[in-house]
């Protein structure tokens, strides 16, 4: 199974050198990582090679990693069903940078990249309707990020006497407890003094 | 007579509308009759799951995935599971993956029965529904004599299942496969031939094989288009491969023929269901329901009470749960509606980092402009029910 993944990765780098900046094997599943500038590129050669043809886009994802210079993973999932393979292509990109958008390669890519600017705010160029689809109609924020609280912002309420559902700031009667239970269950590897000898 | 001139007219389908699944909200641009252009506003039933997921424990994120596709909740968990387990690298002994497969075709069937009798109602009819949910009514007791639950059932769990099944309810579900042919040809007998249902599902909502494939689509949908695609053949997980049943495909790629693939499924899946009350009465009467690993799978309640290393394992794994490692996967099945996959990302701690849902229901919706442009405003509602939303799935 590997093989034939890692044969694959190798084809790709030999027909289209560049395009690929590297690629993973894990649990039977390849990953290529590549650029913004190169993706299209790549998926267009994925999408209409004889030797992958990629031609379903399972999905879009974003994953957020703060920490990280460019904080944003893109995720494309596709499936070729007459190679039977699944793979994935993976793009970094930061909070001011945009990623072309797929849609001109797979039609389908259009809602899965309103998600990710809905929820991540990860900016597609080039996509033909890039507005909000899964938060209320004038949300602010995108809520998938790691520093958007999970208890939101706003709450909304029917006020009787306005006759309109109205939006406050999210009022807690408990404050948010997130109980941390990360333990070093299997136990620490402590250092006895004096250990460090016996193995000498 | 001179020309007027004429305007395009908006309406808004939904979101309170019966024909639209739930909520969904349309925005249909109209030439006279004629569908110009569709606008679905989707996110009226968001929750944000996958948000919640995020810091919820392993197990305790699963009971979410009840709440996506409401109408077969248990295929839902099955991805995560499978997802999870891919991680952790465990394997489920086989007693477990019959139940696992045995209760994915009953979710398979629930679907399927509600999903043909409603798109059967969605063009004027009404006694299918009625039908149809006889049947379901019945099934929903198997899931609740299983778990307890009639629709969350949280019964998959990383490792195997919840609990094993009494033997009485095997064999009752089997004596239930006998039966549903009977039911599923009454259910055949009104719609199949009807003259109504015909006229406003053929030829309708044609949609091309490579348009289908670009578009997203996967399972029933890509079937109607004659793709000989479904995972529990080509990319089998469970004991699928052991197991002996065809699959259906389409040749016109319209309404039609995604209905007749959806009825043909039923049977196949209680052909299915039969295999599996078979070996779990014969083979595999007897044996673990979930895997041994007491690091991943709490223990039994019996050991608890007497070993103290179940004791301490049951409270390390209900108040922390397992750690994961680091890594990320992506496990899809077939879910009746399409491709379900879950992608998980983990940073080796005891919640998931990500947990990026990929609902077959979502890929469908947003052709929904492509499909319905050029066909008339009573076809809305046709493509619609043959595209099996259920809004869980699609807000998340």
């Amino acid at each position: 199974m590997s093989e034939a993944l890692n044969d694959f990765a190798a084809y790709v780098n030999e027909a289209r050198p560049g395009l690929v900046a590297s690629s993973a094997i894990a649990y039977d599943e390849l990953t290529l990582n590549t650029t913004p500038e190169s993706l299209i590129a790549l998926l267009t050669f994925l999408r209409d090679d004889v030797q992958a043809r990629y031609v379903n886009l399972v999905d879009i994802a974003g994953v957020d990693w703060p920490k990280r210079a460019r904080r944003f993973d893109v995720v494309y999932h596709l499936l070729s069903p007459s190679q039977n393979a699944r793979i994935r292509v993976k793009v970094q990109c930061g909070e001011d940078e945009a990623v072309p958008s797929a849609c001109a390669v797979y039609p389908g890519a259009d809602w899965f990249e309103r998600e990710a600017w809905d929820l991540y705010g990860i900016l597609f160029t080039g996509h033909p309707d890039l507005r909000r689809i899964l938060t209320d109609y004038g949300f602010e924020g995108h809520p998938l990020r790691k520093d958007f609280p999970l208890t939101g912002f706003v709450e909304v309420r029917y006020d009787d006497g306005a006759k309109r559902v109205v939006y406050e700031p999210v009022q807690l009667r408990q404050e948010f407890r997130n109980f941390d239970f990360l333990s070093p269950w299997e136990g620490t590897d402590y250092v006895l003094p004096g250990d460090e000898k016996a193995k000498v | 007579m001179t020309e007027h001139n004429v305007r395009n007219f908006n309406i808004n389908f939904g979101p309170q509308h019966p024909a639209a699944h739930g909520v969904l909200r349309l925005v249909l641009e109209l030439d006279g009759e004629i569908v110009e252009r569709v606008d679905p506003h989707i996110g009226l039933l968001h929750r944000g799951t996958e948000k919640l997921i995020e810091a919820k424990t392993y197990l305790q994120a699963l009971p979410y995935f009840d709440r996506l596709d409401y109408v077969a909740p248990m295929n839902q968990e099955h991805s995560y599971c499978l997802a999870v387990e891919k991680l952790l690298g465990i394997q489920v002994p086989i007693r477990g993956q019959l139940i696992r497969v045995l209760y994915s075709e009953i979710g398979r069937i629930l679907s399927h029965l509600l999903n043909v009798t409603t798109q059967a109602m969605d063009v004027g009819a009404l006694t299918p529904p009625l039908w149809g949910f006889e049947e379901r009514e019945k099934l929903m007791v198997f899931y609740e004599r299983a778990s307890g639950a009639r629709m969350h059932a949280a019964y998959f769990r990383p490792g195997g299942v919840h609990q094993d099944l009494p033997q009485d309810l095997v064999e009752d579900i089997g004596k239930w496969c006998d039966e549903f042919p009977r039911a599923l040809q009454d259910i055949h007998g009104l719609i199949t031939d009807n003259r109504i249902f015909k006229q406003r599902n053929v030829d309708i909502g044609v949609v091309s094989l490579e348009d289908a494939w670009a578009w997203g689509f996967s399972g029933v949908m890509v079937r109607g288009s004659g793709a000989k695609w479904d995972l529990r053949k080509s990319q089998p997980y469970e004991c699928y491969a052991d197991l002996d049943f065809d699959i259906a495909i389409g040749k016109n790629g319209d309404c039609y023929d995604r209905y007749l693939i959806r009825m043909f499924e039923m049977e196949q899946s209680c052909k299915i269901m039969k295999q599996c009350v078979d070996r779990l009465l014969g083979d595999a009467k007897t044996g673990p329901v979930s895997s041994i690993d007491g690091k991943v799978v709490p223990p039994k309640r019996g050991e608890m009470k007497r070993s103290m290393e179940a004791l301490i394992h049951h409270f390390k794994l209900y108040t922390e749960g397992f750690h994961v490692p680091e890594g990320e996967v992506y496990a899809a099945v077939e879910a009746p509606k399409g491709e379900f996959g879950v992608y998980l990302v983990s940073d080796g701690t005891n919640k998931p980092y990500r947990c990026k849902i990929r609902a077959p229901g979502y890929a469908h919706l947003q052709a929904m402009d492509f499909l319905c442009r050029g066909h008339q405003l009573a076809d809305v509602s046709a493509v619609l029910g043959s595209l099996d939303i259920v809004f869980g799935e699609v807000d998340r």
